[in-house]
């Protein structure tokens, strides 16, 4: 069992935990992810490593309930535990790899989305630790919706932005690199981790302004390992395993639509439709939506 | 009086009944059948059945007591030099190995050794008879990557000579191919498999699931800093194949192991688990292997339409003869000598057909067997919503690419020895799919068995 040292909500919808996971946090790098598993029934639900600590041997997970199995371990509290918890899985964040004299020399650009901030705290921190401050930009629909705002202050020049202009600078975060652009920054690399839709439009404009960019990918998965293939995406014309070749990727070479079709197998109003149809009394939830497991 | 060049036949669940549920196919034995059955064994001297088990079980001694009634005895035989005889007893392709050399097979059938290990395992297990306990520990840690059936043999094995065995498994449940890829019907996880892999733990094997080596921890970690002499590599062929064709990412299409894992590991036939899975209406499952067999008679299970779609012909079919047979009293419906070219998409990216090509057999090629061909123009559609891939798999490379000095060869094999399984690398051994590719579960048990010969040699010898 893996125990959950600290439970609490980030915003209306988002939700941190302080896990227990001694393996994960000694060998854990920027970039990857874990899966967990609630209990014997439950689905295997790959998550974003927010954080860790090597020495307390802990990995901190932030997530958003988006269907049945998350909506029930969204109920999980302090004391409570998962039954799984396996990782770190895909491939570390590239800079990791990169001689650190030469990064010191890139201007990057982080561009988080909703409760894609999570796994960029990561990213920053460790450059920050290595002396290297990046520039962040969150996006959020509303102020409440900002998460993690005082933790990026802490590493990396931040700018939030709000779809709703509720807080700070107003606009999508494509607006705000817009921007920032127009006011003289110039960027060697772009990280954007978010929603599929707001990668694929980040990723539109920093192929016109000429920025190189790495998105990272969180499509359906079952085991994390390489194993199933579910998590496949077209990545400049080659099949690409999510899970193990990536989750990051060259975001101009990611066939977004695809990947977005793909996402939608167990989840869309028509996917819905269809598990209705096809399963009929068997279903039991999974879809995303219909909370049939309760 | 039965007919002596005839197998005592064997109970199954009724085809129409079974094809709408999960049951095993195969009820098995009982006493009086096996008692009986065992009486066909002539006790061949010089036996060839034993030299056709990969892990060299003394099948004439076992079947003697099972003739007599003692199937205690008839066990502990067995279990001399096999961890899992319920699970071999159903899954080994006993036609190509033990009842493939049997003599009573020359003029009738041969003896039917696969039932007769599994009664005797099934009967040991209903009846609370556990292998005999391992020697005293000898205070040297091995460390066993993967839990299936080559990591499972390596252990007990090495547990019985008194070592203190650890084996780390990637998923959440032990089993490796027994638990996410062969199918309920076929081989019953909680009764049988568990029950198998308790015996080892009964041994004083470790099993620790959720731990990835390569990436939670490496080998030369295992090695310098967790105290483990020696290393067995058992981690199996998972990465599933594709073909490369269009429309192969569409919505609808799945590998077999992404099917088989949905619903053997997360139970997704359940109602009680949470794990979707797509119920199509009609499917087709491409390959013509043991894989494919079961992917095709799982979707049917959950109540769709199979076609199976090979491009060789039906002598040609690489599955169990049984599993070929079962499938077709269920109502799996062959497509021989035809091989997709397209999968057909609707506007919503989903599945709405396939296009295949029928083929003709060529020249036998390097497997040996005789190569099919296109037969132009012969193209054709088949309406189906779902698509399995059953291709094969390959060994993944989390392993190899994460532990230096380990040497792979062009197919991302582990290259090790075969008598020993010593790898290129000091300490670290490998056997089972990792090794040879995707091949059947004794084989992987046979590599894992002398493994332990291998490891057992090299710490003795390090004295």
């Amino acid at each position: 069992m893996y125990k959950i040292l600290k439970a609490d909500k980030l915003a209306a919808n988002i939700y941190r935990m302080v896990v227990e996971a001694p393996w994960v946090a000694k060998h854990c790098q920027p970039g990857q992810f874990i899966i967990a598993k609630m209990n014997e029934e439950g689905e295997r639900i790959p998550l974003t490593i927010c954080d860790y600590d090597r020495e307390a041997g802990t990995i901190t997970i932030v997530f958003q309930p988006v269907g049945a199995s998350t909506m029930e371990m969204a109920k999980l509290q302090t004391g409570d535990a998962f039954e799984d918890f396996v990782g770190p899985l895909g491939q570390p964040s590239e800079f990791v790899h990169e001689d650190v004299e030469e990064l010191k020399k890139k201007k990057i650009l982080f561009v988080a989305g909703g409760v894609g901030t999570a796994p960029v705290y990561p990213q920053v921190k460790w450059l920050h630790e290595r002396g290297i401050q990046a520039d962040a930009i969150i996006g959020a629909k509303t102020k409440d919706l900002v998460i993690l705002e005082d933790e990026f202050n802490a590493v990396c020049n931040l700018y939030v932005t709000t779809d709703d202009g509720s807080y700070q600078r107003k606009g999508m975060v494509t607006q705000a690199i817009q921007d920032l652009v127009a006011e003289g920054k110039k960027y060697d690399q772009c990280v954007a981790i978010g929603p599929m839709i707001m990668m694929k439009f980040v990723c539109k404009l920093t192929k016109e302004l000429g920025i190189p960019t790495i998105v990272s990918m969180n499509p359906i998965m079952v085991d994390g390992t390489g194993m199933c293939g579910a998590c496949r995406l077209n990545v400049g014309g080659e099949v690409k395993f999510a899970c193990v070749d990536g989750p990051e990727f060259d975001g101009h070479l990611v066939d977004f639509d695809l990947a977005m079709e793909r996402q939608k197998m167990y989840k869309t109003e028509e996917g819905r439709a269809i598990l209705r149809e096809q399963e009929g009394d068997t279903h039991h939830g999974g879809c995303g939506h219909c909370g049939g497991d309760k | 009086m039965a007919d002596v060049l005839k197998k005592v036949p064997v109970r199954e669940q009724d085809p129409k009944v079974r094809a709408t549920n999960f049951e095993e196919v195969c009820y098995g034995y009982n006493k009086e059948e096996a008692v009986e059955e065992a009486s066909r064994c002539i006790h061949c001297k010089n036996a060839k059945c034993v030299t056709g088990c990969p892990v060299n079980i003394d099948i004439p001694d076992f079947i003697g007591a099972v003739k007599e009634g003692n199937f205690e005895e008839a066990y502990q035989i067995i279990s001399k030099s096999s961890a899992l005889p319920a699970i071999c007893g159903r899954v080994c392709p006993q036609e190509s190995q033990c009842e493939g050399k049997c003599i009573r097979g020359i003029k009738g059938e041969p003896v039917s050794i696969g039932k007769l290990e599994r009664f005797v395992a099934d009967w040991a297990r209903e009846n609370g008879i556990k292998p005999a306990p391992a020697a005293e520990k000898n205070g040297h840690k091995v460390a066993v990557i993967g839990s299936g059936p080559a990591g499972l043999t390596c252990a007990g094995d090495l547990a019985k000579l008194g070592y203190d065995v650890t084996i780390f498994e990637a998923l959440h449940k032990a089993g490796g191919v027994l638990s996410y890829g062969i199918p309920e019907f076929r081989l019953p996880k909680d009764k049988v498999v568990a029950a198998e892999i308790e015996n080892v733990k009964s041994l004083g094997v470790k099993i620790e699931t959720n731990v990835i080596i390569g990436k939670s921890v490496t080998i030369d970690e295992l090695l310098k800093e967790e105290g483990f002499e020696a290393v067995f590599i058992g981690s199996g062929a998972g990465l599933p194949m594709f073909m490369g064709i269009p429309g192969e990412n569409a919505n609808g299409v799945f590998s077999a192991n992404e099917f088989l894992t949905r619903n053997n590991l997360m139970k997704a036939f359940r109602d009680d688990y949470m794990t979707p899975i797509h119920h199509g209406k009609k499917v087709a499952v491409v390959g013509g292997g043991n894989v494919a067999m079961d992917a095709a008679r799982t979707a049917l299970r959950l109540g769709a339409e199979v076609y199976i779609v090979y491009r060789r012909g039906e002598e040609e079919l690489p599955a169990r003869k049984e599993e070929v047979h079962h499938a077709k009293e269920e109502g799996i419906q062959f497509h021989l000598l035809c091989n997709p070219t397209e999968i057909l998409v609707d506007e919503n990216g989903w599945v709405k057909g396939m296009r295949c090509i029928r083929m003709e057999l060529g020249e036998p090629d390097a497997s040996g067997r005789r190569r099919p061909v296109e037969i132009p123009g012969s193209e054709f559609e088949l309406e189906v919503d779902t698509v399995i891939m059953s291709l094969g798999t390959s060994p993944n490379p989390l392993i190899s690419s994460t532990t230096i000095g380990l040497d792979t060869n062009r197919r991302k094999c582990i290259v090790a020895d075969e008598e020993t399984g010593q790898t290129s690398k000091e300490g670290v051994f490998a056997g089972g799919d990792a090794v040879t590719g995707a091949a059947t579960v004794i084989l992987a048990m046979g590599a894992g068995k002398s493994a332990a010969k291998g490891i057992h040699e090299f710490i003795m010898g390090k004295k």
